[in-house]
């Protein structure tokens, strides 16, 4: 696959896709994030948990069953290994730090690591569903994510203006421009992705960055 | 003593204002007769707990559309237009709560405990109004039980003791539920005699389940 015949989404998910290491228990938010799977690099395989009850989360294969679907009640299927249970010990798992990684998608992200992507006051209003439960739990945390709203304003925020899904949660933001990653002392811009200068990062973030040495020297 | 009810005599234990829990994420789990049972119940001011309120037709998505319900405790309401809708006109009242909180406070519900304590929804609106404590200098919010009336569960098999048997992903909020209500009412795709469910595979014990509605498919 070459990178130039990716789109925006693609991209994203291919670079989430190499921060998973082999026998990683996944979690993967609707949409963008359950790309992510596809680019695995070869020798890297995951298992992915669905939140309303099981590890082993496959594609489709044959029959639908109308019992069996994914945490965004599309049909799904279940992986040779894998397993059922309740929401109870689901989110057991979540909240428990048993889940290696999660990647969710974001309205915002700030310079605290905090995370906006579960309602826009008076406009849309769905619920955190399982979103709050896994930014607390997962042992990592990535927001993926356009770097710009449809607007063109930036998502990547001094400060999150929404209501926050959680606070100081996010480790890594990967955008189709950058990867960020959160610290203590706020964040610092890791990568740019391929074809990407320095400037258009700049203009395109609101918040404040440091930016790895290794970017310079490139 | 025979647990076998009709479709009459479940509609039967509807009450105006009652409580009632329903098992289901996105519709799968959720006992679609026994939501029929309870529209043709014709009551109202019913406060619903259900991890979700799926879609305008099915799940349980109907008795938001049918003004059965004046209150929805749920972790997601995206997929249901109308409940956003209601929401939005002052019709219907919601609590969102996020998914792994409203497992722990319907469990608590069932399991004589005062409520749980969980980081989930630290610095964001879930914890507005709610005590705090810290506990080895970690802070949690005290979540307070959930209880129903009723909780009406979905099972693929049953025996005629109310020993069930979930199938696939339609487990999810189940188990939980038929331990925090006062009566609990099983709809079950079949019922086989005592001693044909082996007591290891036995997910809920038929001490639990009060009524069993035999209702074929989903």
């Amino acid at each position: 696959m070459v990178s130039t015949q990716l789109n925006t989404k693609q991209m994203i998910a291919a670079r989430v896709a190499k921060e998973m290491n082999d026998g990683d228990v996944v979690n993967l938010g609707i949409g963008l994030p359950t790309m992510v799977p596809s680019f695995l690099p070869p020798g890297v395989n995951v298992i992915l948990q669905s939140e309303n009850g099981y590890i082993g989360l496959g594609p489709l294969e044959g029959d639908v069953d109308p019992d069996l679907v994914n945490a965004g009640g599309q049909p799904a299927s279940i992986l040779p290994g894998g397993a059922f249970f309740d929401s109870l010990f689901s989110f057991e798992l979540i909240r428990g730090g048993h889940i290696d990684v999660t990647v969710l998608g974001g309205l915002e992200v700030d310079e605290k690591g905090n995370l906006a992507n579960w309602m826009v006051p008076g406009k849309m209003v769905p619920g955190m569903g399982g979103a709050m439960d896994l930014v607390t739990g997962a042992k990592k945390v990535i927001v993926a994510m356009e770097h710009t709203a449809k607007s063109g304003s930036s998502k990547v925020l001094e400060q999150c203006r929404l209501p926050l899904t959680g606070k100081g949660v996010v480790d890594l933001i990967v955008t189709e421009l950058a990867v960020f990653r959160v610290t203590e002392d706020g964040l610092i811009l890791e990568e740019l992705q391929d074809g990407v200068d320095l400037k258009t990062v700049e203009e395109k973030t609101e918040a404040f960055f440091k930016i790895n040495p290794a970017i310079l020297v490139k | 003593m025979n647990k076998i009810i009709t479709k009459e005599e479940v509609s039967s234990i509807f009450k105006d204002g009652m409580t009632i829990m329903a098992g289901g994420f996105m519709g799968v789990g959720t006992p679609q007769g026994l939501v029929s049972a309870l529209l043709e119940a014709k009551v109202k001011n019913i406060t619903l707990i259900a991890n979700d309120t799926a879609f305008i037709e099915t799940g349980v998505g109907p008795l938001i559309s049918n003004k059965v319900v004046k209150k929805v405790i749920a972790s997601h309401i995206g997929t249901n237009p109308e409940t956003g809708r209601q929401m939005i006109a002052g019709e219907l009242d919601v609590e969102l709560v996020p998914q792994g909180t409203l497992a722990e406070r319907v469990r608590a519900g069932g399991a004589g405990l005062g409520g749980v304590l969980t980081p989930t929804g630290i610095g964001t609106v879930v914890e507005e109004g709610k005590v705090k404590i810290a506990v080895d200098g970690r802070e949690y919010i005290l979540e307070k039980p959930l209880r129903a009336s009723v909780s009406l569960l979905k099972a693929y098999k049953a025996d005629k003791a109310g020993n069930l048997i979930y199938h696939r992903s339609a487990r999810n909020f189940n188990p939980m539920m038929a331990l925090a209500a006062d009566t609990v009412i099983a709809q079950v795709e079949q019922v086989v005699e005592i001693g044909e469910i082996d007591p290891d595979e036995v997910i809920t014990p038929g001490i639990l389940v009060d009524k069993i509605y035999v209702h074929g498919g989903c």
